[in-house]
């Protein structure tokens, strides 16, 4: 069930390069919010609400984390609230990662830059379900990196920047071989990453999460739409997905 | 008591409320937030013959007080939609407007003919007016001479009443009007959104993926009610107002202006409930302005 409620900022801290940790206080969003689920926040007296994926949630406490990276008029204005201020937001939409019915015993999470925060939701869901989580996180360069502990927390973290400057230089394909052996990947961050990832993980089950301009958020507008693979078909990324089997649509 | 109802051709609203062409989809989604019943009508998202993907994305983009989108017509074509959007709606006690788009004058005829297969629509929207697709669309609805072709060749095979939806890319819209009035349009509803564009300043490049998108939500407000203001006094037909509706003094300024009835689009999206609290909110706003009924304040803001 979609909710629209008025959550009050609890906390708002910069964590990384133009990366904000927003920390909300919610009474009905977060009892159902899952791992992938995502918020749209109205922003200010913008027209289109803000799409941004649920970082951290406690459905017991009601708090749900969000991390954004300031990228335009709507998060740059976002990261302009101070705790104490309240947000309108619709939510949880979309559909989150499989959780039911999955048998592995060790995951990978493969985050890119902004890709990263569902991800964190997702490993500790994992974790708490006693399943061996992994994770490889990509970033630019050393000053856009967080949540490096949290991550470590939940198991072994390789973190890789493009430029060298912390951690592994490369791309997040470049140190897949150091990981000894998963059974499921589930990933998020820019689509040449996610095509990368898929195209080379193709004996692996694997599940991505994607992003898009939205503009309901509902799937009534057709604004956030990709085709499917079998050519016959389209999916709405705000209803259908976010999430996706690796293989379904077309990047 | 105030009086929101009213009857214009083929529909008989229990209030003047309807969510706008392509803002709300076949529905399904925004019946999870509240009863459609309460709806006076919805207009469903525009139909092709066949099924139509759209554009690329991205599709929509912010601006000031308002917002671009190209969605390209995506729908799954006509039939799909009679046989499987249609009859969800239908259980909802509210009016059913289909809204009828085409590449070619042989495809709005075949589509409007297919309308006639079900008693569960019971009004046509003319879709003359969509500046997002490459052919026909938008041509139809900046020419009087085509658009009332268009009109008439419609109205010959459909046994629905046919609201034309006029486009504001024109530099005389009342001619239009008059055209497709004259070529036996039972109404208007007007305004569609206005042809814009956005750059994005890294990229250098239209922020949308079709390059030009259709403006709409608050920005084009005085726009429509400019155009209906016009269009009213020189039509003896009725107008469907839209553009930029956020609330219920909106709705009553279209009212003012001479339409008899509205449409809400984007504000959809910023607010799912956005019609039912107009509609809870629209008998304060008629009464505090000094008005008793949605009809008597029709085109009451018309100066001699």
């Amino acid at each position: 069930m979609i909710n629209k409620e008025k959550m009050k900022i609890l906390s708002v801290r910069s964590i990384a390069h133009q990366t904000i940790e927003m920390v909300l206080e919610s009474e009905q969003i977060s009892k159902v919010a899952l791992p992938g689920q995502f918020l749209h926040i109205q922003v200010g007296n913008l027209t289109l609400r803000r799409p941004i994926s649920i970082a951290n949630n406690c459905s017991e406490t009601g708090r749900i984390t969000i991390l954004f990276k300031v990228n335009g008029q709507g998060t740059n204005e976002l990261s302009s609230y101070q705790s104490g201020e309240m947000l309108d937001i619709l939510g949880p939409l979309g559909n989150g990662f499989p959780l039911e019915s999955r048998s592995e015993s060790t995951v990978l999470l493969i985050g890119g830059g902004i890709g990263v925060p569902p991800l964190y939701y997702l490993g500790k869901t994992f974790r708490c379900k006693g399943i061996k989580v992994i994770s490889i996180l990509g970033f630019q360069q050393a000053n856009d990196v967080f949540y490096e502990d949290q991550f470590s927390e939940l198991g072994e973290t390789i973190i890789v920047t493009n430029d060298g400057s912390y951690g592994f230089k490369g791309l997040v394909t470049d140190v897949l071989e150091r990981i000894s052996a998963f059974d499921c990947y589930y990933a998020c961050g820019p689509k040449p990453m996610l095509k990368a990832l898929t195209d080379k993980l193709t004996d692996k089950e694997g599940f991505i999460s994607l992003e898009e301009r939205m503009g309901c958020g509902v799937g009534a507008c057709f604004a956030c739409v990709l085709p499917t693979t079998d050519g016959n078909g389209y999916k709405k990324i705000c209803k259908d997905g976010p999430v996706f089997p690796a293989r379904e649509v077309k990047l | 008591m105030i009086n929101l109802s009213l009857k214009l051709p083929g529909l008989s609203l229990k209030n003047p409320i309807m969510p706008a062409s392509g803002c709300f989809g076949f529905g399904h989604e925004y019946s999870d937030f509240y009863n459609l019943s309460k709806l006076g009508a919805i207009i469903l998202k525009a139909a092709t013959s066949r099924e139509r993907f759209g554009n690329p994305t991205p599709r929509v983009a912010e601006t000031a007080s308002g917002m671009l989108n190209a969605i390209g017509l995506q729908n799954p074509g006509v039939m799909n939609i009679i046989n499987h959007e249609v009859p969800f709606l239908s259980q909802f006690d509210t009016n059913i407007i289909a809204n009828i788009a085409g590449s070619t004058l042989e495809e709005y005829v075949e589509v409007a003919k297919s309308f006639n297969e079900t008693d569960q629509v019971h009004a046509l929207e003319l879709n003359i007016s969509c500046p997002n697709v490459k052919e026909g669309g938008i041509q139809f609805g900046t020419d009087p001479n085509m658009a009332a072709h268009v009109t008439e060749a419609v109205k010959k095979v459909s046994q629905l009443p046919v609201y034309v939806k006029l486009s504001p890319n024109v530099t005389d819209i009342i001619s239009i009007a008059k055209a497709v009035e004259a070529a036996g349009a039972d109404g208007l509803s007007m305004i569609n959104t206005i042809t814009g564009m956005q750059i994005h300043l890294p990229s250098r490049k239209p922020l949308i993926a079709n390059k030009t998108g259709g403006l709409s939500g608050p920005a084009i407000k005085p726009i429509a009610i400019r155009m209906v203001y016009e269009v009213s006094q020189n039509v003896n037909i009725p107008i469907i107002g839209m553009g930029g509706i956020q609330n219920a003094e909106d709705v009553l300024e279209f009212l003012l202006a001479g339409a008899s009835a509205v449409a809400v689009g984007t504000a959809n999206f910023q607010n799912p409930f956005v019609c039912s609290e107009i509609i809870d909110e629209l008998p304060k706003v008629l009464e505090k302005y000094g008005f008793s009924s949605v009809q008597e304040a029709i085109g009451k803001g018309i100066m001699a």
